[in-house]
Parts: C-alpha cells; structure tokens; sequence
C-alpha cells in the first residue's frame, strides 16, 4: 500500500515536469506557472524516488 | 568509520578486477539501456549542444549529424568494444597489462586520469554557473580562456571543495543518487525546451523547422567561433566518447553482458542524451541569444534558470556534481593503480584539488568540443592496439598479450603504436590544417597499420623468437 502510493506520488512527479511544459507550449498556462509546477514536480520526485529506489539488500 | 566504509567501497570496486567475470553476475541487456541512458544525460550536455549554435550549426546539419554520428557510436560500441568484452570479461586495464605490460599500463592510467581531472572540473565550472545566480556573480565569455572576476574563482572553489569532499567520503550515496536524478533530468531537458518554444515564435509542431533553420541553428557562427559543418556535428557525435567505444574503455562495462548485443543498448544514451538533450540544451542557448541580443556570455546555470527556474538551476547544479563526483573519484582510482599504497582519500583529495584549480579557468568550458575530441583522440590507439591483438594477430601467426606471454613489463610495439599514432594525428593536424574533430578515423586505421607492422618486426626478431618459444 504505502509502495503504491510512492509510486504514485513518483509518477505524478514527473508528470508535473515534463506536462506543464506541453500545456505552456500549447499556450493553456503561462511560463511562470510551468516553473513552479515543475518545482513541485521535483520535490515531489526525489522525495517519493529515494524511497522507491533504493537499493536491494 | 570513515576507514572502513573506504575500504568496504574499495573491495567492490575490485570485484573481478583480474579475473573474469563469472556467469552468476552476469547481466541483461535492460541493465546496461538505464546506465547509458542516465551516463550520458549529465552536465556535459548542456554545454555541447549550445556549442553547436555558438558554431553555427545548421538546423539540418545538425539534425542528421548528429542522427548518423550517434548511429556510427552504438555501431562502434556493439560492433567493437561488447564482443571483445563478452569474450574475454576481464577490465580493460587487465586486458592492457596483458598486452602492453605493467608500465606502460601506468602511463595510461596516468593520461586517462589528467583527461578525468579537466573533465570534472569542466563540470564543476557548469554547476558554480547555476550555483552563482543569487550572487549575481559576472559569467564568462565564449572568448574567455582565463578566470574574469575574483567571485567567479570562489564560487568555483566552494563547489569544489564540496565536491570533492563528497568524492572522498560518499561515492556510493553519489552514485545512488545520480540513478535517482537521471529520468528527472532527462525530462528537465524536454521540459524546458518545450516551454520556451512560443518565445522563438514557435506556436505548432509546423512551425517548428522554419523556426529551427532561422533562429536556432541559423548557420551562422557567433563572433569568435569556427563553422560547424555537417560533418563536424557527425564526427562530434560519433567520437566524443571514442576513448568508450573505439578506444575500449567500456570493456570493463560490457564485461557483464549476457551476449554482445547489449553494446546496442548504448543506444539509450545516444539518443537520448546526445541527440534529444543537445537539441533541448540549444534550443535553450537559443532563447538566451534572442534574449540578450548575442551576448557572448556563455553560462549554462543562468540560461536553464530562465527556462525552468530554480528546478532548471537545480538540475544544472545535479548535473555538473554527479558528473564531476564520479569522474574525480575514477580519475583517483587511476591514480592509485600507479601508486597502490597510497590512500584512496588523499589521491581523492590531491585529484580534487587540481581539478577545482582547472575548473576555475573558463576555457575549459568554452573549448569542452576540442576537449572531448581530444580526450577521444589520445586513448583510440590503445584500443586500435586491443582490436588487432585480439582478432587480427592470431591470424597472421603473431601471439597475442605478448606481455604476458614474454614477462616484460613494456610492450613496444603497442608503446610505439600510441606515440606514433598521436604523432601522425598532430602531423595531420598541423601540416593540412585538419581539425581534431576528424583525425580519429585515419588515425585509427594509421594505428592498425603500426601495431601489425611493429608486431612483425619486434616479435620476428631473433631474440624474441627464442623467448617465444
């Protein structure tokens, strides 16, 4: 349960990276809301990914 | 604490060091698509691709330049380095030892070890750049080659320092680390592309060629820099990782392939990192020139913060450190392979030091083309030498590894390969004026000439016909 919900929050992470930047391109937002969405998006990331990825012991 | 867990990381870095890897640790073909991937998506990038708008590269020079370029390197990588790496599964300094001996081994640990110092502090200068933007510090030039201001040299120097400290004490964390951030950065590439298009008047996927040929990569070089042409971009891409692929590096890498064609999984990081990457980096560099009128300020920190704010600041940062970390720790370890008593932290210490006093000089920026190809150049005779003694001197009847074979600890016609190859190459370069760019493809061939031709004369010489036999 908590690995899915990480890697949901994971995924979402790299969602707000890259899909704002489409939304911006396509002129649905602005640029200044593409950078705090994809700074969300980085927090959200490495916060979830370290978890999700660590090593096999 | 700090002792043991140096120790502890050293022993894993020895595993199979000279012997060949066993069959229970070797590995699919997925493994090695994410390491290439993720290596060649790094800090690197975003200073290679805004060179090439800097040199004026034309949009579709650069397009199918670097499509075939990139082709030729997975080519190189699964054609040449995987096969001999799945069949021998040794390092590719055992595998030198074996053929050129022991000294001459220590030369090119040497070599490769200053290349791995220029490289990293390369890197550490791209992240001081993201890592100087609240300070307002005064960037450097395209033109520059010494440091500009006293600010730029200590931020240089605190991002150093940190890196090296880390290099010394937390490779592991390091490397883990880079593994998390490499999908991350890879879409703050694309991201931060995608986002400044409408700024160069790019409104719909249509508009995006006329676009590229007029604002991006218009064909006209900046004040002060050469012209690209197509095949400056295609030889670029195809041997700016030549030490990897030709010159065999990656031996030690493939030595845990299942089969060969896990060379082809180089694949990942070729298109990704140097074909949609370099596009994304110049695209970026573009919209800096638009902006600022072609300043010759050269400063990947601020122009990725421009796009992408503090994430793209942030990734600049990532970039250059896990880049620069791993480079200054692997160019220790080469160094300890010359001196093996000594301790890994100091080597580390010494290694990160001459590193941060390069990265303080913006030429090593401003020229990363030349550098790159240079780093390439100077390393393909050794792997032209592997080549040739592995399929082509059992066919003529010469032995193999004859270093191994004879006891010596130099092998001179592997020695004379390298010195006279290089001295062709600057021959080349000086007498016709041929850039560096493209002396890698005659030099190797120049390289196979001299290593079957030194081989007949040493090894059909009296003395050494007795020691053979």
């Amino acid at each position: 349960m908590k690995r899915t919900l990480l890697s949901i929050l994971a995924a979402a992470g790299l969602t707000l990276t890259l899909i704002p930047s489409i939304l911006t391109f396509t002129g649905q937002i602005d640029i200044q809301m593409n950078k705090w969405l994809m700074l969300i998006g980085m927090i959200l990331w490495f916060s979830t990914a370290s978890f999700l990825l660590k090593p096999k012991k | 604490m700090i002792l043991n867990k140096l120790s502890k990381r050293l022993e894993s870095v020895q595993e199979f060091e000279r012997e060949p890897v066993p069959a229970s640790k070797l590995k699919g073909w997925r493994s090695f698509l994410g390491m290439y991937a993720g290596e060649h998506t790094a800090g690197t990038e975003f200073v290679i691709g805004p060179l090439f708008v800097a040199h004026g590269a034309s949009a579709g020079d650069l397009i199918f330049g670097l499509l075939i370029g990139n082709l030729l390197a997975v080519l190189s990588w699964g054609l040449l380095c995987a096969p001999i790496a799945v069949k021998e599964r040794i390092t590719l300094y055992y595998k030198l030892e074996k053929i050129c001996g022991k000294n001459l081994t220590v030369v090119y640990n040497l070599v490769n070890a200053l290349m791995f110092c220029f490289l990293a502090g390369s890197m550490i200068a791209v992240a001081a750049t993201a890592v100087g933007i609240p300070f307002n510090i005064p960037m450097a030039r395209l033109t520059d080659l010494l440091p500009g201001s006293f600010s730029w040299v200590i931020i240089v120097l605190v991002v150093g320092a940190v890196t090296t400290l880390i290099a010394t004490l937390g490779y592991d964390q390091v490397s883990r680390f880079a593994n998390i951030a490499a999908p991350w950065m890879i879409l703050v590439f694309l991201a931060a592309a995608i986002g400044v298009l409408p700024e160069l008047g790019v409104n719909s996927i249509t508009d995006f060629w006329p676009v590229a040929e007029s604002k991006i990569w218009t064909g006209v070089p900046l004040e002060g820099q050469s012209k690209f042409t197509f095949w400056h971009i295609l030889f670029f891409a195809w041997f700016c990782n030549m030490a990897m692929h030709i010159g065999m590096a990656d031996l030690s890498i493939f030595r845990y392939a299942k089969s060969w064609k896990a060379g082809f999984t180089s694949a990942g990081g070729m298109f990704v990192g140097h074909y949609f990457a370099w596009i994304a980096s110049g695209i970026l560099y573009a919209v800096f020139l638009q902006q600022s009128q072609n300043s010759l300020e050269f400063a990947p920190g601020p122009i990725a913060y421009y796009a992408a704010g503090i994430t793209g600041a942030i990734c600049v940062i990532i970039a250059g450190w896990t880049t620069a970390n791993p480079t200054i720790y692997r160019a220790g370890l080469a160094i300890q392979a010359i001196i093996p008593n000594s301790k890994t932290w100091k080597v580390t210490l010494i290694v990160g030091l001459i590193t941060t006093t390069a990265a303080c000089f913006p030429a090593l920026v401003m020229r990363l083309l030349d550098f790159v190809a240079l780093y390439g150049l100077v390393l393909m005779p050794m792997g032209a030498v592997i080549f040739i003694d592995f399929y082509v001197l059992p066919k003529l009847g010469l032995k193999s590894n004859l270093a191994e074979v004879t006891g010596r600890k130099i092998n001179w016609a592997a020695a004379g390969t390298w010195i006279l190859t290089l001295g062709v190459c600057l021959f080349i370069n000086f007498y016709f004026g041929i850039e560096i760019f493209f002396l890698g493809l005659p030099g190797w061939f120049v390289a196979v000439i001299l290593y079957i031709g030194l081989n007949y004369a040493i090894q059909s010489s009296k003395n050494q016909k007795t020691e053979l036999s």
